[in-house]
């Protein structure tokens, strides 16, 4: 194959185009939507553990279960449009699966909120078992299955999806090695600068998602058995370790679907060209193992895991944070540097995602460390860490991307008034919720609790002041995406 | 240990900041010779990788040698161990006895008799000196030396349900 073809874009109809771009919009919308409620969720939780505003236990821990796996639907879905959108450049993906996925996905999403809100569910987005089943009477078994079988249809819709991600990417590149870039990084191929970061990326992603939504499965269908035959009493530590590998894994592949606008937009933004190389392809290759073999560090304070499997999370927890740190924050510092790069609200934001990312990974690496774990697991640490890398890493990669289909991105205006406003009271909202997140994990606070003591209150109150700033922030985004992209065209 | 970890998290923070304000900083000039600037990055990036490389090889074998958490196959038993037995249910601790004496490693044999809760040991100031996990269907055994007398509270570390937060009990320590 010549280097033209393997390079060159796919070709679609004008008809397929157009409705291409009105389902990357649907993703974005819809997604946007999700996240600004369950801000506002985030926001209603930190006033109520900060006495601002009284909530009862029971409303307190459904709004905690909906915040967690709404923000993780959102940023599932919302992320997979900006992946499809770029990947369907390089190989042919078909816009009915694309839009079948986005139907299930909204199916799954009525169930779920049925079970919180109708059926009383709280038993938190990661459904551990056997707490599904064991409420004590605040929720019905009825209601725990309706929310797994939500769930459940999400991961279908998803596994589909890949599916059609994986046949399009082995039509045109024969194998997912070639696609990952190993035939060249073997040196079975000379490296090719111009192999797409979004087929490297989207094969990683397809490859890690389709496991964790396998193990996912597996885990939600053992879960609705026991739900009905309490007789079937699967191993809770092995349930645990499923639940976990899933949770992590679709969790963090979001990122990595994501950050494909940053590998696609800065070099349009500042002129340069982010070239795939060795190194690239050496790190796309060890994130497929890292994302999946780093999910050992939620179970450190499950002695009776076996020490080994604690030290390979460990070990891989530091590993994960190196691509970041080496190949893709360092490559977005090279690539501004000295660019001349005009400051549009989107290019502000995708370089604040590397900021917000690799920041992220230093509380995060640390409270992976199984003798720092013991002081900090289960504590606001954690949420913490995760909030640093999702509010100030994945959700400006999203919004940054939202900006550009805009047509913002390549535009001479500077941004409006109403941009700043909005970026930067998102950006100080954002830093505030999680460095006090952080401050309070460093509190021993617990994490997942409706009420806090009196001595931790004025942490939450200060908390809840920057879940303000973030609702604001993200407002002023929706606001915009709503006026500014239904009507866009696609950018050149 | 909780405050080290913290401080390291905030200077590292700092830096990171630092980076990329220096680079923003420097971003508007525009210096058309790319190439030049890549060559420059990538050799200390080398570095960088390298430097990273024996920093976590370093912290991992150290900080795994000795394993931190105790090991499960050992006897806590005889004159060294003072031992508790801990029943978790929702939601409310059974301990065994619920006084120990300061000084005199304590063994910790950790349960549950219905979901998984986590056992958290605060001390005066609220400060966690030690957890463990308690899971139905295993017993987990959690080692602490309390070098101080007084009144402990026990919290529930891992959602159990609607009164997980009060899920609280004391441990005194004479
Ligand atoms: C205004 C913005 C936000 C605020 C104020 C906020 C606040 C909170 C609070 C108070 C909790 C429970 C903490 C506790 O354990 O006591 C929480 C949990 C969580 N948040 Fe957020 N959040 C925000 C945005 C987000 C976003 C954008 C994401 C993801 C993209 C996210 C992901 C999560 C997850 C996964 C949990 C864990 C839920 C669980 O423990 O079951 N949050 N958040
Ligand atoms: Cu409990
Ligand atoms: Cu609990």
């Amino acid at each position: 194959m010549s280097a033209t073809e393997v390079n060159g874009k796919i070709e679609y109809s004008d008809p397929e185009n157009r409705n291409a771009l009105i389902a990357v919009k649907s993703h974005l919308i819809a997604g946007f939507l999700v996240f600004l409620l369950m801000m506002i969720a985030g926001f209603t939780m930190r006033a109520a553990q900060g006495t601002w505003l009284e909530i009862g236990a029971d409303l307190f821990y459904q709004i905690m279960t909906v915040h967690g796996v709404g923000v993780v639907g959102a940023a599932m879905i919302t992320s997979t449009g900006v992946q499809w959108y770029f990947l369907r450049q390089y190989v042919r993906l078909s816009n009915g699966i694309f839009w079948t996925n986005f139907f299930i996905f909204l199916t799954g999403v009525v169930l779920i909120l049925g079970s919180i809100f109708v059926g009383k569910y709280g038993g938190a987005w990661t459904f551990l078992f056997p707490l599904p089943a064991i409420s004590m009477g605040a929720w019905s078994n009825g209601a725990a299955a309706l929310f797994q079988a939500g769930l459940l249809i999400i991961g279908v819709g998803f596994l589909i999806l890949y599916l059609d991600f994986g046949r399009a990417i082995l039509a045109r590149y024969g194998s997912l090695a070639r696609a990952l870039g190993l035939t060249q990084l073997f040196g079975k191929e000379p490296v090719d600068y111009k192999h797409p970061a979004a087929v490297v990326a989207s094969t990683m992603v397809l490859i890690v998602n389709f496991m964790g939504i396998a193990a996912g499965a597996v885990v939600l269908v053992m879960g609705l058995i026991n739900l009905f035959y309490p007789e079937f009493k699967p191993d809770a530590l092995l349930m645990k370790n499923l639940i976990y590998f899933f949770g992590h894994v679709v969790i963090n592949a979001t990122i990595y679907a994501s950050v494909i606008a940053v590998y696609e937009l800065l070099p349009r933004y500042t002129g340069r060209p982010w070239k795939t190389n060795k190194p690239f392809y050496a790190a796309w290759f060890a994130i497929v193992f890292m994302v999946m073999g780093v999910y050992p560090h939620h179970l450190m304070m499950d002695f009776a895991m076996p020490n080994w499997a604690l030290v390979v999370g460990q070990v891989l927890s530091f590993g994960s944070g190196i691509p970041v740190m080496v190949v893709t924050g360092y490559g977005a510092l090279m690539i501004v540097y000295r660019s001349g790069i005009k400051w549009t609200t989107s290019a502000k934001l995708l370089f604040l995602s590397m900021f917000g990312w690799w920041a992220g990974v230093i509380p995060a690496i640390l409270d992976a460390m199984v003798t720092v774990n013991r002081a900090f697991h289960n504590t606001l640490w954690v949420p913490g860490h995760f909030h640093f890398y999702l509010l100030l890493g994945l959700l400006p990669m999203l919004i940054g991307f939202a900006y550009f289909l805009a047509g913002e991105g390549d535009s001479k205006e500077q941004p409006k008034a109403t941009d700043k406003l909005g970026f930067y009271a998102y950006l100080i909202g954002a830093f505030m919720t999680s460095m006090v997140f952080l401050a309070s994990g460093a509190s021993s606070i617990p994490r997942r609790w409706a009420a806090h003591m009196p001595e931790w209150v004025s942490f939450a109150q200060v908390g809840t002041v920057a879940a303000a700033l973030v609702v604001l922030g993200m407002l002023l985004f929706i606001i915009r995406a709503l006026v500014s992209l239904p009507g866009a065209s696609n950018p050149r | 240990m909780i405050s080290t970890v913290y401080a390291i998290t905030l200077v590292g923070i700092g830096l990171v900041i630092a980076v990329f304000y220096f680079v923003i900083a420097n971003s508007k000039e525009a210096d058309p010779d790319y190439p030049s600037i890549t060559k420059k990055w990538y050799g200390v990036r080398s570095k960088w990788f390298l430097f990273l490389l024996v920093l976590g090889i370093t912290v991992s074998v150290l900080s795994t040698n000795p394993f931190p958490t105790p090991d499960q196959k050992k006897e806590y038993s005889g004159g060294d161990y003072q031992n508790v037995t801990v029943d978790s249910h929702q939601w409310y601790w059974i301990m065994t006895p619920s006084t120990v004496k300061a000084g005199q490693p304590v063994e910790f044999q950790v349960s549950s008799a219905d979901v998984n809760h986590g056992f958290g040991i605060y001390d005066e100031k609220l400060t966690l000196v030690a957890q463990t996990q308690a899971m139905p269907g295993y017993t987990n055994k959690l080692i602490h030396t309390f070098d101080k007398p007084g009144k402990y509270k026990i919290l529930c570390l891992e959602y159990c349900g609607l009164a997980h937060h009060a899920m609280i009990s004391e441990l005194t320590v004479e």
